[in-house]
């Protein structure tokens, strides 16, 4: 189960996923991240702090906005992992596509 | 057949008698014997229409009625075309003759008698349409009695008035107290009803017309000669035509004091088979909306509305209406309107409530309709939507509309939950046997049998969890001295999983034949999935090539799990975290950026363990994962062993720690053991 909280810092848009994504729970996140788009927000922070687990479904709503985002122009930066879910990023290789730092101070300043 | 014997018996009896009393000679046949022909007659008739009318199961209550009239219509024109004969022939010495005159009394009597007996016959189905014991008991009693009176009849006892007057009068009365049975006439619809009073009505002229005819044949020919054998006062005779008379006559006014009344009897009827037709339409529609469909039908012809519709909450907050000569608008214009009126219980159950939403509906201007009825309609308790119908008569809802409709509304809630639970069943069932389907595909696309190699022996171990993923493993010899090795982990579950897998084993086996490196069998392997992975699937694999002549593993890593590897010289297990990302997650060619061949070299002793994230992600009952150090631990203890029990050892670990049986994601190890 997963719960996405939402809230907006100066035009930046911060989503924090609270329990583990996992193949049914990736849809809501996917769903979160395309409202966020849909806003119009061009500034997305994933707060990580919270997030327990990552399936091999959940990274792939991450990759699957890569392209969409560096066409459109839209900053994605992921904060705060624990290293668990920082290796499972790591492993499959999407630290060298995503922006992943350590805190919400080094992602705002990386979305500008 | 018989009957046509018999009466040919009878004519030549009764002219045989009339020839010997004019001649003066004393006739060489007994008095008696045209009496009892004449009963055989009857008999055989009786049989006949028994057969005819009283077995046909397939003739329904007017084409009963029809048989008699045709009957009747044959016997009355023959009748007819004889009288006009004799018109035609004027007195003539032939039309005065008494032969001629006996014959055609004769003609008319049989005629008569063979009418009387189909209607008998006819009314007896009638009669006993609705049967009780005790009708059939009175039944059959009535026949007896008249079978008597045949008998009586046909060997001329001495004539007793008294006796006559009694049996007479009992079978009048027992004709009466049966011809009370009249359940057949509700039945019969509006239409039915008229055709049969008409039918009715020709029957009775007949019955009249042939009375008539015979009456004055008899005293023409009385006038004759005397000593006439007179068939008239036959008990049996006057019985019978009494009996079909008084049940014509009955039959006739009880249809006539029902037609008002039978439109009521008509739709109780109609909605008795609607009722069925709801509760039957679960098992013969293939859709909830043909459900929706067939109530809104059946309650608009149930209660005559002039207008309908229902409106049914979908998933979400859509909802779907059906109407009946009601537009869309209209009806969101009056559910709009009562909405606003009365936010509480709008459509709800209760006459009450009902009859304050057509005092509502008044207010709103522009409306056609004056009176308006509103069922909920539940599925497990949940409102899932309304019915709604419509009237331009003010109050044109009568309490039993409403108890009828609100049946129908409950019925077809039960009918959809019963489809829901139906279709939730074959739903599952279906997803059953996808995944078996699968589980198969996943066990077939993974090897039988590992490459050998006096260099190195490998085992492999592959365990998937009920809901299938895609862990696929593979070994390729591709020269003396060179085997290819490939560990992968396809995203997603189920068939799609499957199908991945089976792709990425074709791609494996066509790339790896030509000897490339590991990065470009990576880079062109990420080019051809491009094109057939959907959006946020990818697949981690591993691609080694082991090189027996240099004792050199040529390998690149695509996001797939590290390499656990085991140095026996140094006594130690190591992971080789090296750069490169899953095949699928960079859709151009950028890709060769981001993946890289390693090598190392291997002395004998050396293992290498590869694995998929379902071993290292394991979790027992607190959470807690396998992981890695787990991993390296059961590596280290087992080094020295063949491959086959480090796998063995491996499993069991794994099993020992997740606690029982059950697995949640796919279990893959394959381990290579250096010599």
């Amino acid at each position: 189960m997963i719960q996405i909280k939402r809230m907006q810092e100066n035009g930046v848009d911060v989503l924090a996923p609270v329990g583990e994504i996992d193949a049914s729970s990736s849809i809501e996140l996917d769903l979160a991240i395309a409202k966020s788009v849909g806003d119009g927000f061009t500034k997305i922070l994933i707060d990580c702090s919270a997030l327990e687990y990552i399936s091999s479904a959940g990274l792939g709503v991450f990759m699957s906005y890569i392209e969409e985002f560096k066409e459109k122009n839209i900053k994605m930066v992921l904060f705060g992992m624990s290293e668990k879910v920082a290796n499972t990023f790591q492993i499959l290789g999407l630290n060298e596509l995503l922006n992943i730092v350590k805190n919400k101070e080094e992602a705002k300043k990386i979305a500008g | 057949m018989l009957g046509v014997i018999t009466w040919l018996a009878l004519l030549f009896t009764d002219i045989s008698v009339r020839f010997s009393i004019r001649n003066n000679v004393s006739p060489d046949s007994p008095v008696w014997l045209p009496g009892f022909i004449l009963s055989l007659y009857i008999l055989s008739l009786f049989y006949y229409y028994k057969l005819k009318i009283d077995r046909d199961e397939q003739l329904n209550l007017v084409d009963l009625l029809w048989r008699v009239f045709a009957t009747g219509l044959v016997a009355t024109v023959i009748s007819l075309v004889l009288r006009l004969l004799e018109y035609i022939l004027g007195t003539t010495k032939l039309t005065t003759n008494v032969f001629y005159l006996e014959t055609n009394y004769l003609i008319n009597l049989g005629l008569m008698i063979a009418f009387l007996i189909a209607s008998f016959t006819a009314w007896k189905r009638l009669i006993l349409y609705q049967k009780s014991k005790w009708l059939i008991r009175l039944w059959t009693f009535f026949e007896y009695t008249l079978l008597i009176s045949l008998l009586y009849n046909s060997f001329s006892l001495p004539f007793v008035e008294s006796l006559y007057n009694i049996i007479l009068g009992g079978i009048i009365v027992l004709a009466l107290i049966l011809s009370g049975n009249m359940k057949w006439v509700a039945y019969l619809n509006f239409r039915q009803k008229w055709t049969s009073l008409l039918l009715l009505l020709l029957t009775l002229f007949y019955l009249f017309y042939g009375l008539y005819s015979i009456y004055t044949q008899v005293n023409v020919i009385s006038g004759e000669a005397t000593n006439i054998v007179d068939h008239r006062l036959h008990i049996f005779f006057v019985a019978t035509m009494t009996f079909v008379t008084i049940y014509s006559i009955f039959s006739f006014l009880v249809i006539l004091f029902n037609l008002p009344t039978s439109s009521v009897f008509e739709q109780k009827l109609e909605e008795v088979v609607n009722f069925q037709r709801i509760s039957q339409s679960i098992q013969t529609e293939q859709s909830e909306e043909s459900v929706y469909k067939i109530l809104l039908e059946t309650s608009v012809s149930t209660v005559f509305a002039d207008a309908a519709w229902l409106e049914i909450h979908e998933t979400g907050h859509t909802q779907k209406l059906f109407t009946y000569k009601i537009t869309e608008k209209e009806a969101h214009d009056i559910i709009d309107h009562l909405k606003n009126k009365q936010v509480k219980g709008i459509l709800d159950q209760g006459s009450d409530k009902t009859k304050n939403l057509s005092k509502l509906l008044s207010s709103l201007r522009g409306l056609r309709f004056r009176s308006i009825l509103a069922f909920p309609i539940y599925v497990k308790g949940e409102n899932i939507g309304n019915l709604a119908l419509l009237k331009e008569l003010p109050e044109g809802f009568n309490k039993e509309m409403t108890k009828i409709v609100s049946t129908f509304a409950n019925q077809a809630g039960i009918s959809i939950e019963n489809f829901r639970l139906m279709e939730e069943a074959i739903q599952s069932e279906r997803y059953k046997e996808e995944l078996k389907i699968a589980k198969m595909v996943q066990k077939s696309l993974l090897p039988d049998v590992l490459e050998k190699d006096l260099d190195f022996e490998i085992a492999a171990f592959s365990e998937s969890a009920d809901e299938v993923g895609g862990d696929y493993y593979d070994t390729l010899r591709i020269s003396e001295t060179e085997v290819a090795l490939i560990i992968a982990d396809v995203s997603g579950k189920g068939t799609t999983a499957a199908f991945h897998m089976s792709q990425m084993k074709g791609i494996f086996h066509s790339l790896a034949q030509n000897c490339i490196e590991p990065n470009v069998f990576m880079q062109r392997a990420n080019q051809a999935l491009i094109y057939c992975l959907e959006r946020g699937s990818f697949i981690s694999a591993i691609f080694f090539l082991i090189d027996t002549k240099e004792k050199k593993v040529r390998y690149a890593r695509a996001g797939h799990c590290p390499v656990l590897f085991y140095r026996s010289a140094e006594t130690k297990a190591e992971f080789f975290e090296d750069k490169g990302i899953a095949l699928g997650m960079v859709r151009n060619k950028s890709y060769s950026n981001f993946i890289q061949s390693y090598s190392f070299e291997y002395k004998s002793g050396d293992v290498m363990l590869l694995y998929t994230d379902g071993i290292t992600e394991a979790a027992n009952e607190k959470g807690e994962q396998f992981g890695y150090d787990r991993l390296a631990e059961v590596l280290k203890k087992n080094h020295a062993d063949d491959p086959k029990f480090i796998q063995e050892d491996l499993v069991s670990k794994l099993y020992e720690f997740s606690g029982g049986d059950n697995i949640n994601d796919d279990y893959t190890t394959m381990i290579v053991k250096f010599k």
